[in-house]
């Protein structure tokens, strides 16, 4: 890898899928998941990425990882164009980037040990370890997540949510990538039991100089783990800045309508402000212009006449609001 | 109407067992609370803490006996100032009630609704049920019930199907069905916890609005105490099928004695405050949640003594887990079941 | 110490899925009985010809048309005077045989199909499941006789063909098994993983669909045995003087008035091994319904 390049450069990526499928494809209409997103992360870095459900920030994670294939754009992953490689040709970089999912009761298989579930990595990759060295990583692997190596035979369904998670963190670390798309894995989790899985992927990070994208759809989860975030809608990125820039002064409206709907407990504060009315409209019919204008209390005639781009309002930090004159509101 | 001191809905001693292949288990152990006319009472807890049990004890939603025994008393306000004891009420008379006087929302609104019928059939059904209306007045009534809950356009929308509409939308339809036939009670069962953060604060302010145009009480179910903050009157935290703190929600917040309470508070995550950004939030963005250790017990081997003692940071070995801890009042309105709390709160303070 | 201290508590350990699917189907009285009948009958066919003093081609002219229960051939004799007990029991080794040769291959051969149709999906999903539908389109016993008309009949080539009028079930149910759990999450993690298409299949999803392929497996030896019995009883399966239960019936038909036990006894055989293996099955869908198999 040359000098000074990020980890993971993202440049336009799009990933539209053809509604209804099959034959029609050509005839029917396409939904734009994701359309023309760029960011970068460097080594050791975490972007939060914030969205609601149906903003495409799933597809994104999964498009990076190559999970699917992107309909257009580029991924240089170390260097490397990843954008369009075979599945074979992926294997090797499999090792340097991992997926954490969100439902730990989904991501397991139930009809493995979580010994055989952690085993299965260092069966595609390492086959040169014989049994016990296999046994061995999987050991450490499960105390480098907070279980006991005793736990290598049990199954799935005898565990409860967290500790299910930690499964999946394991398994997602054991080759030792350097690169990981965490996708709302704390979202599914009692509040209890999330701040123990932050708190855990936070200790990772520092010990094993992890590169993360960690998606979730609640601001107040990202702003503890990332460096910088990016502020997600309808399958474009309307915000991107290093966090503390970002949560003190929100250049974009839907940030901002974001940060006022994060539940605080503080009955002092009162009753949620409500900012923000109706839901995100359908991808497949977006509004003209800039897409959270038909939700947006500041709209003017203007914004439903480009497509408006990401552009930098300070250090770092960019948005994609065309009224550079708003004075945005930060919690506190 | 009268005041909030008036309870509309009374629970007394409820103890739910359920039979499983371990042995009996105690869901839910000699829980009581009552809820008055106009206020939100939050049930906290994780999950495993029993707060759904509780919620479908109270519905009588449960499976019957052998699977399942419910004891105790669930006493429902009658308007001539009696009141009619729930669980010993006949099946039908009891379908009579649900829906009627007291009504549920869940989770996931989409299981709940029937799949194959038009959202706006599905509200006036449940007025066609409990008022006899006709079917011409009742989807009348439908339309205005989804204009109250905010769905725009909602006479196109009464023949929209629920997949047709979004997470937030179909929550709506939920909370129209439930206030069909104007309930004094409504339990809420995680209402909020699978939508998103925006449409999250739609709702908690849509049934924060209809309650104070109705009166109607709320059972607000969750674990999320950020929730709470924002909507409820009084808390009522459950752990392990047991209540170990109930006051109102100030001081709850200001100074929670219950070390398990304290701890739900410490582990919501909080945007850091507009003052502390500019200084702080390089190294202390980035700083670890307060979490809760550990996890919820197994309800078939519950720890001796008080059951959160394992996981307490505050525990004190040999006094902790020897006997359950009584409830006890450390402050009018304000239980707790903790050993230690006079210590605590006054370490705290 | 706090990550150690949340691990401590496995809820519900030691419970693993097959004891308490176990447990249901115990609990399913008629599945314990069609077990039981199938067990007997394996046992019997497989242990009684040798207790038995007469072979099953021993000829005892004295004992033609012996009826049953009364003298020394305890369920009689045929027209030839041969025992029809252990005619009986020789013939169920030849029809379980086949019962259960023709599940195995025909459950192999199902979930093979099924699964590359279900996990590739695609014009390949495509193509092979219009095959299974159109193999569907004929009725079985046509098929069976199609096919019969053609080779020379012995205990392979009936069991091949049998097993290739039966394998379409198995191939449908595996598909949509497998259409579902590929969009998994488990499945998905497999592919982060850079996991091969087979090492997929065989490895991750499969194990997942066992509960649906064993019950169908189980229906499928029920069939089996009675494709086998019709095709021998309209003469294109086994061929006499081996014994099958198919053929004994076929045989009997002519003293169906003068000796009417001669085709009772294997009508009642078919009629256990079917019910039996039936019951089975439908014991091993409940206890093995994965709605019931949450820890």
């Amino acid at each position: 890898m040359e000098d000074g390049a990020p980890l993971l450069a993202v440049e336009g990526l799009r990933k539209w899928f053809p509604l209804g499928g099959g034959l029609s494809a050509r005839w029917s209409e396409t939904v734009k998941a994701v359309d023309g997103v760029s960011f970068t992360i460097g080594a050791g870095e975490v972007l939060g990425l914030v969205g609601e459900s149906g903003s495409g920030k799933t597809t994104l994670g999964r498009t990076v990882i190559r999970l699917a294939e992107p309909t257009g754009g580029a991924i240089r992953f170390a260097g490397r164009d990843i954008t369009h490689l075979s599945r074979r040709a992926l294997r090797p970089i499999r090792r340097r980037m991992q997926l954490i999912f969100q439902d730990p009761f989904a991501s397991l298989n139930p009809r493995m040990t979580i010994g055989r579930i952690l085993a299965t990595p260092l069966m595609i990759h390492r086959r040169e370890l014989g049994r016990r060295a296999r046994e061995e990583k999987v050991a450490e692997a499960l105390e480098l997540v907070g279980l006991s190596a005793r736990f290598a035979g049990r199954y799935p369904h005898e565990f409860s949510g967290g500790q299910r998670q930690r499964v999946g963190i394991a398994r997602a670390l054991i080759l030792g990538p350097e690169f990981l798309v965490a996708d709302e894995p704390v979202s599914a989790l009692d509040v209890s039991v999330q701040a123990q899985v932050v708190n855990l992927l936070l200790e990772l990070r520092a010990r094993l100089d992890l590169a993360m994208l960690f998606i979730a759809h609640d601001l107040a989860v990202v702003a503890h783990i990332s460096d910088r975030i990016a502020v997600m809608y309808l399958g474009r990125l309307v915000e991107l800045g290093p966090t503390a820039a970002l949560l003190a002064a929100p250049r974009h409206p839907y940030t901002e309508a974001l940060l006022a709907a994060a539940p605080v407990p503080d009955p002092a504060r009162g009753r949620a402000r409500v900012l923000l009315a109706g839901d995100i409209p359908s991808p497949v019919n977006p509004p003209s212009g800039c897409a959270f204008r038909t939700r947006c209390r500041y709209a003017l005639a203007a914004c439903a006449e480009t497509v408006p781009t990401l552009h930098a309002v300070g250090p770092e930090h960019a948005s994609s609001c065309i009224r550079d004159d708003l004075a945005l509101a930060a919690p506190g | 109407m009268s005041g909030a001191g008036e309870p509309v809905l009374e629970v007394s001693e409820l103890a739910v067992r359920f039979a499983s292949t371990g042995g009996e288990v105690a869901a839910v152990n000699g829980v009581s609370f009552a809820i008055g006319r106009g206020e939100t009472l939050a049930l906290v807890g994780e999950s495993g803490s029993g707060k759904s049990v509780t919620s479908l004890a109270v519905m009588r939603l449960l499976p019957g006996a052998p699977a399942c025994r419910v004891s105790g008393a669930v006493r429902l306000a009658e308007p001539d100032g009696k009141s009619r004891e729930l669980l010993g009420l006949p099946a039908e008379a009891m379908c009579r009630v649900r829906g009627d006087r007291v009504s549920m929302i869940f989770q996931e609104p989409m299981t709940s609704l029937n799949p194959v019928v038009a959202v706006g059939e599905q509200i006036a059904e449940a007025i066609r049920f409990h008022r006899g209306a006709g079917r011409r007045e009742a989807l009348a009534a439908a339309e205005a019930l989804m204009e109250r809950v905010g769905i725009p356009e909602p006479r196109k929308r009464l023949a929209s199907y629920p997949h047709h509409l979004s997470g937030g939308q179909r929550q709506r339809v939920m909370i129209a069905m439930a206030l069909a036939c104007d309930p004094e009670v409504l339990i809420a069962d995680e209402p909020t916890t699978a939508l998103d953060v925006t449409v999250q604060a739609q709702i908690l302010d849509l049934l924060k609005r209809l309650q104070e145009r109705t009166g109607m009480a709320i059972l607000f179910i969750t674990h999320n105490l950020g929730v709470v903050a924002e909507v409820a009157d009084r808390v009522l935290v459950m752990y392990a099928g047991r209540v170990v703190e109930e006051a109102p929600v100030g001081p709850i917040f200001r100074r929670p004695p219950m070390p398990y309470t304290a701890g739900l508070i410490a582990s919501v995550p909080r945007l850091p405050t507009k003052r502390a950004i500019p200084i702080s939030v390089e190294k202390e963005g980035k700083r670890r949640l307060v979490a809760i250790r550990g996890n919820v017990p197994d309800p078939l081997h519950l720890p001796p003594g008080c059951s959160f003692a394992p996981r307490c940071e505050r525990a004190e070995p040999g006094l902790c887990d020897r006997d359950v801890p009584s409830v006890e009042e450390a402050a009018p309105g304000h239980r707790v079941r903790c050993v230690r709390w006079r210590e605590l709160a006054g370490s705290a303070a | 110490m706090s990550a150690v201290a949340g691990a401590s508590v496995a809820v519900d350990a030691g419970a693993r899925p097959g004891r308490q699917a176990l447990r249901r189907f115990l609990r399913h009285r008629l599945a314990v009985f069609g077990l039981t009948t199938v067990l007997a009958l394996v046992l019997a066919c497989a242990f009684g010809p040798d207790v038995i003093p007469y072979g099953p081609l021993h000829i005892d002219f004295r004992a033609r048309f012996a009826p049953p229960f009364a003298g020394p051939h305890i369920l009689g004799a045929d027209q030839l005077g041969r025992d029809l007990l252990v005619r009986l029991l020789m013939a169920g080794r030849v029809s379980l045989t086949i019962g259960f040769a023709a599940m195995l291959i025909s459950t192999a051969a199902g979930t093979l199909i099924g699964a590359v149709a279900g996990y590739f999906g695609g014009w390949i999903g495509a193509a092979l499941m219009r095959f299974v539908d159109a193999v569907l389109c004929f009725p079985q016993i046509f098929l069976l006789l199609a096919l019969a008309a053609f080779i020379t009949p012995n205990l392979l080539t009936i069991t091949l063909v049998i097993a290739a009028t039966a394998w379409m079930e198995v191939a449908r149910v595996v598909e949509a098994e497998m259409k579902s759990l590929r969009e998994r999450d488990f499945a998905l993690a497999a592919e982060v993983l850079g996991a091969a298409d087979g090492f997929i299949i065989f490895r991750e999803l499969l194990p997942n669909a066992m509960a649906p392929i064993i019950v169908a497996a189980t229906l499928n030896v029920a069939r089996a045995i009675l494709l086998e019995a019709y095709v021998s009883f309209l003469g294109y399966g086994i061929q006499p003087p081996t014994p099958s239960w198919g053929n004994m019936l076929n045989n009997a038909q002519e003293y169906l008035v003068s000796a009417p036990w001669l085709a009772i006894f294997p009508g009642v055989m078919i009629t256990l091994a079917v019910t039996g293996f039936n019951f089975v099955g439908d014991g091993l869908r409940d206890a093995l319904d994965p709605r019931l198999d949450r820890g």
